[in-house]
């Protein structure tokens, strides 16, 4: 750090608490939740059901509001970059609109804030090529697969050039072969990009194979019980045969016993060992 | 009427609408059953069984529609505009009472009864009154009728159709910061299309049986309803059931186009 260049973190999470009002009474989802992430940088959220990491990911995108503590992104508030459109966002759902064509839906966040059409027309072009559907930008969703509707998803979240990119379980719904597809097309596309990603999933393999880091959850109250960096390389140069090194199988493990509080462990309630 | 009033729009392409070997069959189908189902009849009512004026035959119906294809077409013209006025309003008044009943749950609570009520006054009751209110020489009773015969169905599907905005979709529009205008736009109104569009298939039936039922309770003559009463009334029995047919035509030909709208919106949902 020898100029004097300030580096804004991509998300500062501080000291944020998140209590849902029930008919049972108050809900703790998260508690006392710190966390940065740094621009370019991979970030998995993991833990079993309840603890809390879609909630977590729905604050950073103000989608929801924290109970206390403050959400930062890119040194503005959540809200401010939400209105700036500073990220992009994916849902488990790839949640394309039935009635628009595949170039339709990637355009539509380019269409609500007002880019002309020629403008619109090139994006979506470099878009569908990004996500390799070159000849699907007339077809419509239900005449494509559910890995092909995710990548249409993943184009139209990456429409405004967002540096962050949030993501809730984009692959799990996918079958296995087509999860470990996107997997390796998602780390080439943040690789192109440069954008931050925070990635949210309860598949182990998924988390160490996409990450810089692994933020390991435990639920009630949803805390950060670990954060495990990945020994595995920059994620732009990972490919397949990651999957069968050794490197990766111990990464496994170490998350497998953070999840566990540090014991080994047979197996994780709730969490996929696949 | 409000039994059948919210039916779920069809979902995507039915496997038969396209114009294939399959399309064929179902066209052809009911063709050879209503022609069977005539020849039968002819067969009854021509072999003296059947006394004539209980059950004339259809080659007299076919004679009568000849005779009389001018008065049929100027008639069916009448209650068809008639049935036409009142479709049009019933569903523009529909889709605004909805989209008004869909911003505050204690609006649509309030408007919701004030609906069903509406949808079972009957226009035995209703006609006379307003015949009265517009005087005997005007339309207006019967296409008020058949605006409020629409309405019902037309409110119902689409306030219906309104509420079936994806939690999914909401929280993208949410992401993109989209305004409230944008959101109805592009997410609640094209949603809620389809639902409106199965609510004016079920609206089209409804507006002509009522502009033509309407017609039985005073008001200018010249309508369909008003000459099969005339006609039945001096025992032309013949020439009643060929009125009878041009407002099965008439009807058919509302739901036809009002179908095709609704296929043609419910495409892709």
């Amino acid at each position: 750090m020898t100029e004097s260049v300030i580096t804004t973190d991509a998300v500062t999470v501080t000291a944020v608490d998140k209590v849902f009002e029930a008919a049972a009474g108050q809900v703790v989802a998260l508690s006392g939740i710190d966390l940065v992430v740094e621009p370019g940088e991979f970030v998995s959220l993991i833990g079993p059901s309840g603890c809390g990491k879609s909630t977590l990911l729905r604050l950073i995108a103000d989608l929801d509001t924290p109970s206390s503590g403050s959400v930062e992104v890119f040194g503005t508030s959540a809200h401010q970059a939400r209105v700036d459109q500073k990220y992009g966002i994916a849902f488990q759902q790839a949640g394309l609109l039935p009635w628009r064509s595949v170039a339709a839906n990637i355009a539509l966040p380019l269409e609500l804030h007002g880019s002309s059409s020629v403008e619109t027309r090139e994006r979506v072009a470099e878009l569908i090529a990004l996500v390799g559907l070159d000849d699907f930008g007339d077809r419509y969703p239900d005449e494509l697969s559910g890995g092909m509707q995710q990548r249409v998803a993943i184009a139209r979240a990456l429409a405004k050039k967002p540096e962050l990119l949030l993501m809730d379980e984009p692959f799990g719904a996918l079958d296995e072969m087509t999860r470990e597809y996107m997997q390796t097309e998602l780390l080439r596309i943040s690789a192109e990009t440069g954008a931050a990603v925070v990635f949210v999933t309860h598949s182990i393999p998924e988390a160490v194979y996409l990450s810089d880091r692994v933020v390991v959850m435990s639920p009630r109250p949803g805390r950060i019980a670990a954060v495990v960096p990945m020994a595995l390389g920059s994620t732009a140069s990972r490919a397949d045969d990651l999957r069968e090194d050794g490197a990766f199988f111990e990464m496994i493990t170490a998350v497998r016993e953070a999840l566990h509080g540090g014991a080994p462990a047979s197996s994780a309630r709730g969490v996929e060992n696949r | 009427m409000t039994g059948a009033a919210t039916i779920a729009p069809p979902r995507g392409r039915p496997p038969g609408a396209a114009w294939g070997s399959g399309g064929t069959a179902r066209a052809v189908a009911p063709i050879v059953l209503g022609v069977s189902v005539v020849a039968v009849w002819q067969l009854i009512a021509g072999s003296g069984l059947v006394e004539a004026y209980l059950l004339p035959s259809p080659a007299a119906i076919g004679a009568e529609i000849v005779e009389f294809w001018p008065s049929m077409v100027s008639a069916g013209a009448i209650t068809g505009l008639n049935a036409l006025v009142g479709l049009v309003a019933g569903t523009l008044i529909g889709i605004i009472s909805a989209l008004v009943a869909s911003t505050r749950r204690s609006l649509d609570g309030m408007l919701a009864p004030i609906v069903a009520a509406l949808a079972v006054i009957p226009i035995v009751a209703l006609a006379p009154v307003l015949n009265t209110m517009f005087g005997a020489d005007s339309q207006t009773g019967r296409q008020l009728i058949a605006a409020l015969a629409a309405f019902v169905p037309v409110f119902l599907n689409t306030a219906r159709g309104l509420r079936q905005t994806q939690p999914v979709h909401r929280d993208l529009m949410r992401s993109y910061a989209a305004s409230n205008a944008q959101i109805m736009r592009t997410i609640t109104l094209r949603t809620a299309a389809p639902f409106t569009f199965t609510g004016i298939r079920l609206a089209s039936s409804l507006a002509v049986i009522s502009a033509l039922v309407a017609e039985y309770f005073g008001g200018p003559r010249g309508g369909l309803g008003g000459l099969i009463s005339t006609s039945a009334a001096s025992s032309a029995y013949p020439r009643a059931w060929a009125y009878v047919v041009a407002a099965i035509i008439l009807g058919l030909a509302f739901s036809l186009v009002a179908s095709g709208l609704e296929r043609l919106v419910s495409r892709r949902r």
